[in-house]
């Protein structure tokens, strides 16, 4: 159902007009300290190596790849919970990759984040009240009491919950409920954009779906922009509209979701997928594998040329030399690999 | 408006009421605890009332008298009342143990808010003095100081809050790093709420139990520092009547004598810091919401 509202504006991707993000050629890259008083840099982890993505008002953006790939990085860095190393964050047509904290304080409002942990990130000690209202007493926006408190009634409606249930403390909900909190307060202060980082998976497979489509109704009614980090292949197909595919600090490859699902292009999307088991055991036993072999190499001196070249099954000696570009092949769908790319283009 | 600001302080007063209803019926001990320190507080405020006798008046006749109807915790070498003079004792006591337990606790939970909270090169520099004043014996402080300024009160409180501010900051600290960590600091951080905001409303409520026990056990401390200063006539000079220099001084010398010369004051030390723990505790358990409804 969300794709009827979103599938027109990915298709305008080159077009730009209501394009909420735009992050060209992020790096993130995050020095190690030595020595106790002078301290120099001996090494760099290269979280994030060069992302580019966009994303159109509405839209849901899927970001998997397996844990420390830098997803989580990515999504932090667009919310400037982390300082960016170099790039540009174009947040509704301004960039925001250098914003001091002041500058970043109205930038705020309209980007939040829901988290992975439900029950980390409620403070204990406030009431499910205390914590919606708590956006919008930081933006000045609560100085009403009698306002804000029917605002905060209609948050909790909205997510499902009750508004007799505000003046309880988080520890006495569920997972999926405390999500919902959380949700509410991302969406206290009406944003454009949330990024979800791993939001559904701390909860019990039955909560994933009804929290799930909770988001999918939030943003076919509120016309929310959302860039879902996940690591869980299913929860991504059935949210996003988009998906990218992460690989150590990179994207190997965007896709809109069912091409993605239907023909992978990047031999790394495609072990993901195959990695998926499948519910019928005959099928699952006939079916093609590809399996990787190998760890994923250290982000501290990630491997020359295609960083996927020292596990991937097609590689060829160009991949060890030449790093492949994110290139554009159709509509909407990007790959970075030799195997698609010449590496002469 | 003015219905609003009624509303509020009638819901504010049924929250006190709750919270002295659950303190009776979930935390018997703190609740006895509470009571035995209000005791002592309303002894030690109408000393002058409640004392049969002056606190220095001397009868020389009834000297190191055994506890009667007349004097009920005996009298000392001088044929002072003891009663009276824990009375006042309590007066004494209880101030210099709540002010200086009560300021080592400011210290500590402002020093180590905000270097836990801040971190970095404060955190570092900050933590080095606190190093170096730790590693000085408090003793020779609170000699260089009450020689300096001569022995009294306000230099106890000072230096005692003092020093075990600073040693007691660590503990906040330690304990505001592990929160720190917590998600919901970095949701606040995420929505746009300032540092202030920030240490108010998520850092101090969760650092709330380690505060509350570090200042239990720092009245009880404080007071029995006190006595030690006594000893050594660093303290409250005498004859003023501080526990801790009834222990020591009297108590002491004519331990066979009169065993109620130490018993007495001894007693209610005792209660004051056993008091003032169980209820400290029983304040931890009530103030966090998860531990609502459980004993």
């Amino acid at each position: 159902m969300q794709t009827l509202s979103s599938e027109a504006p990915a298709m305008t991707r080159a077009g730009g007009a209501d394009e909420v993000l735009r992050v060209s050629d992020l790096k993130v890259h995050f020095p190690i300290m030595s020595g106790a008083i002078f301290k120099r840099e001996i090494a760099t982890v290269k979280a994030v190596d060069g992302v580019s993505f966009s994303l159109e008002r509405g839209e849901t953006l899927g970001l998997v790849g397996e844990s420390g790939c830098g997803k989580s990085t990515t999504g932090l860095a667009v919310l400037r919970m982390l300082a960016p190393t170099a790039g540009r964050i174009l947040f509704e047509g301004t960039d925001i990759a250098q914003h001091d904290a002041s500058a970043m304080q109205a930038i705020r409002r309209r980007m939040q984040m829901v988290y992975q942990d439900p029950y980390g990130s409620l403070n204990p000690r406030m009431t499910v009240r205390d914590i919606i209202l708590e956006p919008l007493e930081v933006h000045g926006l609560a100085n009403d009491r009698a306002a804000a408190r029917t605002r905060v009634d209609e948050l909790l409606r909205l997510v499902g919950l009750l508004p007799d249930m505000a003046d309880r403390y988080p520890h006495e909900f569920s997972g999926g409920q405390r999500q919902r909190i959380g949700i509410a307060r991302a969406l206290a202060l009406e944003p454009t954009l949330i990024v979800c980082d791993e939001p559904v998976s701390a909860l019990d497979v039955s909560i994933q779906a009804q929290v799930v489509n909770l988001f999918m109704d939030l943003q076919e009614r509120l016309g929310l922009t959302y860039l879902f980090i996940a690591h869980d292949l299913a929860v991504v197909r059935h949210i996003s509209d988009r998906i990218a595919v992460m690989y150590l600090g990179r994207i190997v490859e965007i896709a809109r979701r069912d091409e993605l699902y239907a023909s992978p292009l990047h031999p790394y999307t495609q072990a993901l997928l195959a990695a998926v088991p499948v519910a019928d055991p005959e099928v699952e036993a006939a079916r093609p594998r590809m399996i990787v072999t190998g760890e994923v190499p250290s982000a501290l001196r990630p491997p020359p040329g295609c960083r996927f070249h020292t596990r991937c099954p097609s590689a060829m000696p160009v991949c060890k030399t030449i790093d492949p570009q994110l290139t554009d092949l159709s509509q909407g769908r990007a790959v970075a690999c030799h195997l698609h790319v010449s590496p002469n283009t | 408006m003015a219905s609003v600001s009624e509303t509020a302080s009638i819901r504010r007063r049924g929250a006190f009421a709750t919270f002295i209803i659950r303190l009776f019926k979930e935390k018997p001990l703190g609740a006895a605890g509470a009571i035995i320190f209000l005791v002592f507080l309303f002894c030690g405020i109408f000393a002058d009332f409640l004392a049969p006798y002056g606190m220095n008046q001397i009868s020389p006749l009834n000297r190191l008298k055994p506890p009667s109807w007349q004097h009920p915790f005996g009298t000392d070498n001088l044929g002072r009342d003891m009663f009276s003079r824990c009375l006042y004792g309590a007066q004494l006591s209880v101030i210099i143990g709540f002010c200086a337990a009560g300021l080592a606790t400011i210290i500590s939970v402002v020093l180590g808010i905000l270097t836990g909270y801040l971190g970095g090169r404060f955190d570092m520099i900050t933590q080095r003095f606190v190093d170096a004043w730790m590693s000085f014996p408090d003793l020779i402080i609170l000699i260089v100081v009450v020689s300096v300024l001569g022995p009294g009160m306000p230099q106890i409180i000072g230096t005692l809050g003092l020093l075990l501010g600073i040693a007691g900051s660590r503990i906040i600290r330690s304990a505001v790093i592990s929160v720190r960590e917590n998600m919901y600091v970095h949701a606040a951080q995420s929505i746009g709420a300032r540092t202030p905001r920030i240490l108010w409303r998520h850092i101090l409520p969760n650092v709330m139990p380690p505060i509350i026990v570090l200042f239990t056990t720092r009245v009880g401390t404080v007071i029995l520092a006190e006595s030690g200063l006594s000893f050594l006539g660093l303290g409250v000079p005498p004859p003023a009547p501080t526990w801790g220099g009834m222990l020591s001084g009297a108590g002491r010398t004519f331990m066979f004598q009169g065993p109620w010369l130490a018993l007495a004051p001894g007693l209610c030390l005792t209660l004051v810091v056993y008091s003032t723990n169980m209820f400290g505790d029983a304040l931890r358990d009530l103030l966090d919401p998860r531990m609502r409804g459980s004993r």
